[in-house]
């Protein structure tokens, strides 16, 4: 365990990953991730790793694809018009299983929007984002030391899995500082035994080869097939969440990352008044957290979707109801952040019968 | 008493080529894998196939391979030399892959140096894809895409790669070679077996550039391909070298170089 600190979002991802193994890292700046290049800059040849800043975010991610199929811990970060640029590369990471890690620290879009906080890439994360069908690990933590934290768990389940992990963070979670305790000890990469897929250089007899095309006729098709069976046990095992207050609820509120939060502080005023609020909010994007809103669905009326967003995560509540309950909508794109006052009063309307915005 | 004189290189596999009759890839195919060989570092040489003619390249050089994004291959090398400084790598792209698409990746590869090798073959057209104009196509030349040949106000000129590397700092060994000949074959060989000696010692980026025919797509037989190489392509691409270390200096003076275009 380490001592407490307090750490700035960005500088917490990326210390997170060094002391998680990331020993190499390429990127390019856009605001508002811009800490964590900096921070790589200096921090990895400390440990001995690389840190380039590389000419485009293309590049960056093409680095990534050859500095991870050596078997490296890797990571890149950018923010909204940066990650579509890589989307190509982490497509290509994908079918590839190479076991990359990457950070979103979202901002205002579409285009170059602004550099205000929202969650308006929220598809983009859970569907794979680029092309072909492909998903990717994606978490959404809510405070800083969960940035810090969950470095390690992405490149745990990359190993295991073979698959693209990310971090699915905003401005403010980017930007804010807060107390920090890491709590697993610095890992040494060079105690990793070297994953038997990896390119070294090897006899004939045993060469490998890392691509992402098969042209012979169905083989693509079985690729996708093996591919599908590893993305239905991670749906099966590592779907993440944080359940508050459900048992007596009368309804829940819901959001990631930012948004959770809000919900939290419009619960906790809620509750001061009396009100029955519970809340849910997934720590895992993809894999989706279904079956504890299934279970929920069963027996609680009304679910109120709070997101930085216009309507992206309410349809995976919605898919995970699948009818079971009223779906509500609070949204506020491209850098609307919404209050917990203001969540409580639209949570008051909801419970006394205005069917305002209910998701249809 | 018979004596073997040639035999196929170790360092290709034994997979078929899929190249067109009269192509040059396979030649340089073998000129890369007997180069690796005779260097004695099979076993630590990594290749990066492209996308394009030969993006079957993983089949066919018999080390680790790893194929990737069009234009990418100098940014994938990047990567890999960067985690493993003491291996032999190789980014094998074409015209469209390096010159076009991923241009930066080239420029900033050589602008930072690393210590890579490029193989870069240059056949003025995009093959795999049924003969489209690369950014090599030279003036008048007809493809696909500029089917009454290539203007200079529709389309620009072409891009002579070492040229334009030979204007920064930091590409080590830069040299332009073809494979219309024998003696120009052995002097590819001499060309790519340098650039990965270079490597090797940890001098810096690297680039070979071969100018090759590709009949199909020029819609000629193997001959006159070769013809045009001659005739052609060498008086617009010059071959030479355009860099090579101060300490290690084996081009002749310029008039040789001339004499040899013409």
């Amino acid at each position: 365990m380490s001592e407490r600190t307090l750490m700035k979002g960005n500088e917490a991802v990326a210390e997170g990953a060094v002391r998680a193994g990331c020993r190499f890292f390429a990127g390019y700046p856009i605001t508002p991730q811009n800490e964590i290049p900096e921070y790589m800059s200096w921090r990895l040849p400390e440990e001995g790793g690389t840190f380039i800043q590389a000419e485009s975010e293309v590049a960056a991610i093409n680095m990534l694809f050859g500095a991870s199929s050596v078997g490296t811990r890797v990571m890149t970060s950018s923010s909204s018009p940066g990650i579509s640029l890589k989307q190509e590369g982490i497509s290509y990471c994908a079918a590839a299983e190479l076991p990359i890690f990457y950070t979103n620290v979202v901002r205002g879009g579409p285009g170059l929007g602004n550099i205000a906080p929202s969650q308006g890439d929220y598809f983009q994360a859970t569907r794979g984002g680029g092309h072909g069908d492909y998903r990717v690990i994606a978490f959404a933590p809510k405070t800083v030391e969960e940035m810090a934290n969950f470095p390690r768990i992405c490149y745990e389940l990359a190993f295991k899995y073979r698959i693209p992990t990310m971090i699915l963070a905003d401005g403010i979670l980017g930007q804010m500082m807060e107390p920090v305790t890491f709590d697993f000890e610095p890992i040494d990469p060079s105690t990793f035994e070297t994953p038997h897929w990896a390119l070294r250089g090897s006899k004939p007899e045993e060469r490998r080869v890392i691509k992402s095309y098969d042209l012979r006729p169905g083989k693509m098709e079985q690729w996708n097939f093996r591919l599908e069976k590893k993305y239905d046990e991670i749906r099966e095992k590592e779907p993440r969440y944080e359940a508050v207050n459900v048992e007596d609820a009368d309804i829940i509120l819901t959001g990631y990352g930012t948004a959770a939060r809000v919900c939290e502080s419009a619960m906790a005023l809620g509750r001061n008044d009396g009100l029955k609020i519970g809340f849910i909010r997934p720590i895992t994007l993809w894999p989706f957290p279904k079956s504890i809103f299934q279970e929920l669905g069963d027996r609680i009326e009304k679910f109120f979707v709070v997101e930085m967003s216009l309507g992206q995560y309410v349809e995976d509540v919605r898919l995970s109801l699948n009818g079971r309950s009223e779906v509500y909508l609070h949204k506020r794109p491209a850098g609307g952040i919404p209050t917990g006052e203001e969540v409580l009063e639209l949570t008051r309307k909801i419970l006394s019968g205005d069917k305002l915005k209910l998701v249809a | 008493m018979e004596k073997i004189v040639f035999e196929q290189t170790k360092g290709l596999t034994d997979i078929p080529m899929r190249y067109c009759p009269g192509c040059g890839h396979g030649v340089v195919h073998r000129l890369v894998a007997e180069c690796f060989m005779e260097l004695g570092v099979q076993e630590k040489t990594i290749g990066i196939g492209p996308v394009g003619c030969s993006v079957f390249a993983d089949e066919y050089f018999n080390c680790d391979m790893i194929q990737g994004a069009h234009g990418r291959g100098p940014a994938i090398a990047t990567g890999i030399k960067r985690c493993l400084p003491d291996r032999l790598v190789f980014s094998y792209q074409g015209d469209g892959d390096l010159a076009s698409i991923g241009a930066a990746e080239m420029l900033h590869s050589a602008m930072r140096s690393e210590n890579i090798t490029i193989i870069f073959i240059n056949n003025a057209i995009y093959g795999m894809t049924g003969g489209q104009m690369a950014p090599t196509t030279l003036l008048g030349m007809k493809s696909t895409t500029s089917p009454s040949g290539r203007t200079v106000a529709a389309n620009g000129y072409p891009i002579r790669v070492c040229e334009l590397l030979s204007a920064m700092d930091g590409p080590i060994y830069l040299e332009r070679v073809s494979v219309d000949k024998p003696a120009a074959v052995v002097k590819t060989k001499k060309a790519i077996k340098r650039a990965f000696e270079y490597q090797l010692e940890g001098r810096g980026f690297t680039l070979v550039e071969i100018l090759s025919q590709c009949p199909t797509d020029w819609h000629m037989t193997p001959l006159q391909s070769i013809e045009r190489i001659r005739k052609e392509m060498i008086p617009y691409f010059p071959l030479g070298i355009y860099r090579e270390p101060e300490d290690d200096k084996r081009s002749k003076p310029k008039k040789a170089a001339v004499k040899e275009e013409a």
